[in-house]
């Protein structure tokens, strides 16, 4: 591993500083005794008191997290397989129109994209509530999942999976052990992408969300008008730090499992 | 692979635990078994305690749900496939709620806290004799401005302000064409509900040369720039305005005398509704004078409800820039629903002066 | 690869094209044909041809090509750079945590930020620069935008340039290649497929980027998301609001074809080098 030179390091820093200002912005008013986001009067902690008085806050930070993991691990899966299918097609024009095809939700703007889904819910007769937003999310993190995943596979040369065949695998065997290893990083990549696309939906849930069924999106962009408690920010900044803790502990969990093979 | 499944299994164990939780919450607040009311509302516009009252009063437990625009909120209720009971539009949307068949009656013999509300804010063109909306908060629309950030002593008695010079790249307006168009027609001493292109077309081109003046055209974050004293003036609803004087004192609001807009967001009860009965209770038990006074305490929106206001604090109440007088409501006018193709027009001209401020 | 192995894992994907693609896309080309009043009419077509929103069509296909651009040139030497940490793939999660948090949120964090009170004018204050007008200009627009796409470009070419040997460039050192010569002929031709998929994933929602035009760019940039949006939700005429959006869809099969055409000659550099 070469050693990086002071003016990488300095830029790496200089990305993860700009990337973290905002959210060290938002938790450093999560303390404010005033009522915004600006003019901090005095250190409180009554906004992070205020997320456990209240129940109903919980339970929508509990479906948020759930609709985002599920669809994005739903996503996942399908969104790979249909790589992978799409890698298989032969013929140019045909792969092209299902790229094209597949890129239609990222390119159309949310409330299209939640009209739609609406009136097709309502027309299939699908309850609006947990499932509907669910599917929804589902279906628009299936693209980037595919783009995602395909550089992966387009890398990989057939002469591995010719070997795998050639050495008696089954073609289980052949996705199971030669094509999804190989590709992981893309599928990571596509299940935390297809995270991110959840967490940050508003108007998609807006539209196909009910009975009681709501995100924090949704949450938060309707606070717009009457301004956004800092709740909110504390909330926010809670959920951040848990993140971070979690992501740390797996890290350093893990590598001292890795140490401790090697040893 | 087998680092996958096992991430699979993670997350599924982590839903199934959450799932879990998130059920147990809502077994805690009571949300199994009872009559439900589901209210469609504008975040942070009410106080959520009240609604806790409301369901020790009833037992009916109530559903809350957000919605960030009128025209979404319609959209939703228009499609179906869910139940509201209760919901709170502005008083435009009220009248296409109508149009479109989508709100239910409300029997008065039901409210009886409706003698609470003041008369002159009952019987409105938008819903004559209240058939379909009761007040929930109304306002005005007008200037918000920082007198320690503007040289001269401006009161913005006259909408013409706006156009003076030395405003330059200070004005913030709202992003919204019904406004913004007001302000040119009530400039020009004509009506905000005009349908008359030229004179629309007119306004334009006067707005055209305010251009200069302005810094930017954007919507509820206006309360942020306002506080942070990041803007000057900002044309804006008297509810925002409301938000901003509260976070930063040197803050004050004018509705210019030559007229303006007088706004409603009014309680109706959508066709979806499944609890009628619930519905006119909870319409009821917000207007009771207590409960009204503790929501506009909360919310800081001003009340239509005259007996909460004898609850409120005096100071407020006399505040002409929260409860402007009769003789200054005259010259107020509320919004005419001038029909969709009319909208687009307005918006139209709104967008060609968009394009002008770049 | 042959297909028939395929073809049950591709029931689903084929499904969700169905279902949530070609069903929308019929939808929404149904009402590009119904005026206000739900009669057919091509007035909308018409419309969109003759009047601002072509001017608005250009301006956000130069916006979306500023920001991707800027976005691949942040984004790439910070992928190059993480591959070459210790802890690499703790740094990448560390770029996607940021992106958790909500968007309306780290936008009213960058309104204060940018604000004449907020850290970066303090510190123009402190040089010397006086106060600068940041907010509601071009640049904040474009800055705020490359801020919330950077994780979806640095993802796909971190991954092709996480599997790059680096005997090769050893090679090419070797062969007398100079670093910039390397990394034009052998790091790029490789990393292409990344590069492509990144700009797939910027450059095509950034035509449709809105509420960023209206919080951090005060309404003075217009994307055609932004017009789709203001149709669909204050005009409330669906008509106009789908054709722009038909526009859109049109563009970007147009851009796959071009794009998708060169795929070929670039995976064959990168199988031959």
């Amino acid at each position: 591993m070469e050693k990086l030179s002071k003016t990488s390091k300095l830029y790496l820093t200089f990305v993860m500083v700009v990337l973290y200002a905002p959210i060290f912005f938002l938790i450093f008013y999560s303390f404010n005794s005033g009522g915004s986001m600006t003019n901090f009067k005095s250190f409180t902690l009554t906004h992070y008191k205020a997320i456990f008085e209240d129940d109903r806050l919980m339970v929508i930070l509990i479906n948020t997290i759930i609709v985002a993991l599920l669809s994005a691990l739903l996503s996942t899966v399908i969104g790979t397989l249909g790589a992978i299918g799409i890698k298989s097609i032969r013929n140019r024009k045909f792969r092209n129109t299902i790229l094209s095809m597949n890129n239609v939700l990222i390119v159309s703007p949310d409330v299209i994209i939640g009209a739609s889904f609406l009136i097709l819910f309502t027309m299939v007769g699908i309850k609006l509530g947990f499932l509907s937003v669910l599917l929804a999310h589902i279906a628009f993190s299936i693209p980037i999942v595919v783009i995602m995943v395909l550089p992966k596979l387009n890398e990989m040369s057939n002469s591995l999976i010719d070997a795998a065949k050639d050495l008696g695998a089954s073609k289980r065997d052949i996705l199971t052990r030669v094509i999804l290893p190989y590709i992981k990083p893309g599928i990571f990549a596509g299940f935390f992408m297809a995270l991110t696309y959840s967490l940050d939906d508003f108007a998609v849930t807006f539209f196909v969300t009910g009975n009681g069924f709501s995100t924090l999106s949704v949450e938060i962009y309707s606070m717009a008008r009457a301004g956004v408690s800092l709740t909110i920010n504390a909330l926010s900044g809670l959920v951040f730090f848990v993140t971070i803790i979690l992501v740390l502990g797996y890290h350093f969990l893990t590598l001292r499992k890795t140490k401790g093979v090697r040893n | 692979m087998k680092s996958m499944v096992r991430i699979t299994i993670g997350i599924l164990a982590v839903c199934g635990i959450l799932f879990y939780i998130a059920h147990a919450l809502n077994q805690s607040s009571g949300a199994s078994g009872k009559k439900i009311l589901t209210v469609y509302n504008w975040g942070e516009y009410i106080d959520p305690s009240l609604l806790k009252k409301f369901e020790k009063e009833t037992g009916i437990h109530v559903i809350y749900e957000t919605f960030d625009s009128n025209e979404a909120m319609m959209t939703k209720i228009e499609q179906g496939g869910t139940n509201y009971d209760i919901a709170i539009p502005s008083e435009y949307t009220i009248e296409q709620m109508k149009e479109k068949d989508l709100l239910l009656p409300i029997d008065h013999n039901k409210i009886m806290n409706l003698q609470n509300i003041d008369e002159d804010f009952l019987d409105l063109p938008f819903d004559k004799k209240n058939k379909y909306s009761i007040p929930y908060f109304w306002g005005t629309v007008g200037i918000v401005y920082n007198p320690k950030l503007l040289g001269k002593g401006y009161d913005f008695d006259n909408w013409n302000d706006l156009w003076d010079p030395s405003l330059k790249g200070k004005v913030v307006l709202v992003d919204s064409a019904r406004e913004v168009m007001g302000v040119g027609l009530n400039s020009m001493g004509k009506s905000l509900n005009s349908t008359d292109s030229k004179e629309l077309s007119a306004a334009t081109d006067k707005l055209i040369k305010m251009a200069p003046n302005v810094k930017a055209i954007i919507g509820d974050e206006v309360t942020q720039l306002m506080i942070n004293e990041d803007a000057a003036v900002a044309l804006t609803w008297s509810g925002q305005a409301a938000d901003m004087m509260f976070e930063n004192e040197d803050l004050t609001y004018a509705v210019p005398s030559a007229g303006s807009n007088l706004w409603f967001d009014n309680m109706v009860i959508p066709r979806t509704s499944k609890n009628l009965d619930g519905a006119h209770k909870f319409i009821n038990f917000m207007l009771n004078p207590e409960n009204a006074a503790q929501n506009a305490d909360y919310v800081g929106y001003s009340t239509p409800n005259k007996a909460a206001m004898k609850l409120l604090d005096p100071e407020v109440i006399s505040d002409e820039r929260y409860y402007p007088s009769k003789e200054t409501r005259k010259n107020l006018h509320v919004y005419k629903n001038l029909g969709l193709e009319k909208i687009g027009e307005y918006n139209e001209y709104f967008l060609k002066f968009k394009m002008a401020i770049r | 690869m042959k297909n028939k192995g395929n073809v049950f894992s591709l029931i689903p994907y084929y499904a969700w094209i169905i279902l949530f693609v070609i069903a929308p896309i019929i939808l929404v080309g149904y009402y590009s044909l119904l005026d206000l009043d739900g009669h057919f009419t091509l007035m909308n077509y018409k419309q969109f041809f003759t009047s601002v929103y072509l001017q608005m069509t250009l301006s956000s296909f130069w916006y979306a090509f500023l920001i991707t651009f800027f976005t691949l040139l942040i984004s790439y030497p910070t992928a190059y750079l993480i591959t070459k940490l210790k802890h690499k793939q703790l740094w990448l999660i560390l770029i996607i945590i940021p992106s958790w948090i909500n968007l309306l949120l780290k936008t009213y964090a960058f309104i204060g930020i940018f604000g004449n009170k907020g850290p970066i004018n303090s510190f123009f204050n402190w040089i010397g620069l006086g106060d600068q007008q940041i907010l509601f200009t071009s640049f904040s627009f474009v800055f705020v935008s490359v801020y919330i796409f950077i994780p979806f470009m640095i993802l796909p070419i971190y991954n092709s340039l996480d599997k790059l040997n680096p005997a090769l460039m050893d090679a090419a050192k070797d062969l007398g290649a100079s670093r910039l010569t390397t990394f034009r002929r052998v790091i790029i031709p490789l990393t292409a497929d990344g590069i492509k998929a990144g700009i797939q994933a910027v450059f095509i929602p950034a035509l449709s980027l809105f509420m960023i035009t209206r919080l951090i760019a005060g309404n003075k940039v217009i994307t055609l998301g932004t017009a789709i949006e203001q149709q669909f939700l204050v005009t409330q005429n669906w008509g106009m609001g789908s054709t722009i959006a038909v526009f859109l869809i049109i563009v970007m099969f147009i851009i796959m074809f071009l794009t998708g055409s060169k795929e070929k000659g670039e995976a064959r550099n990168g199988k031959t080098k």
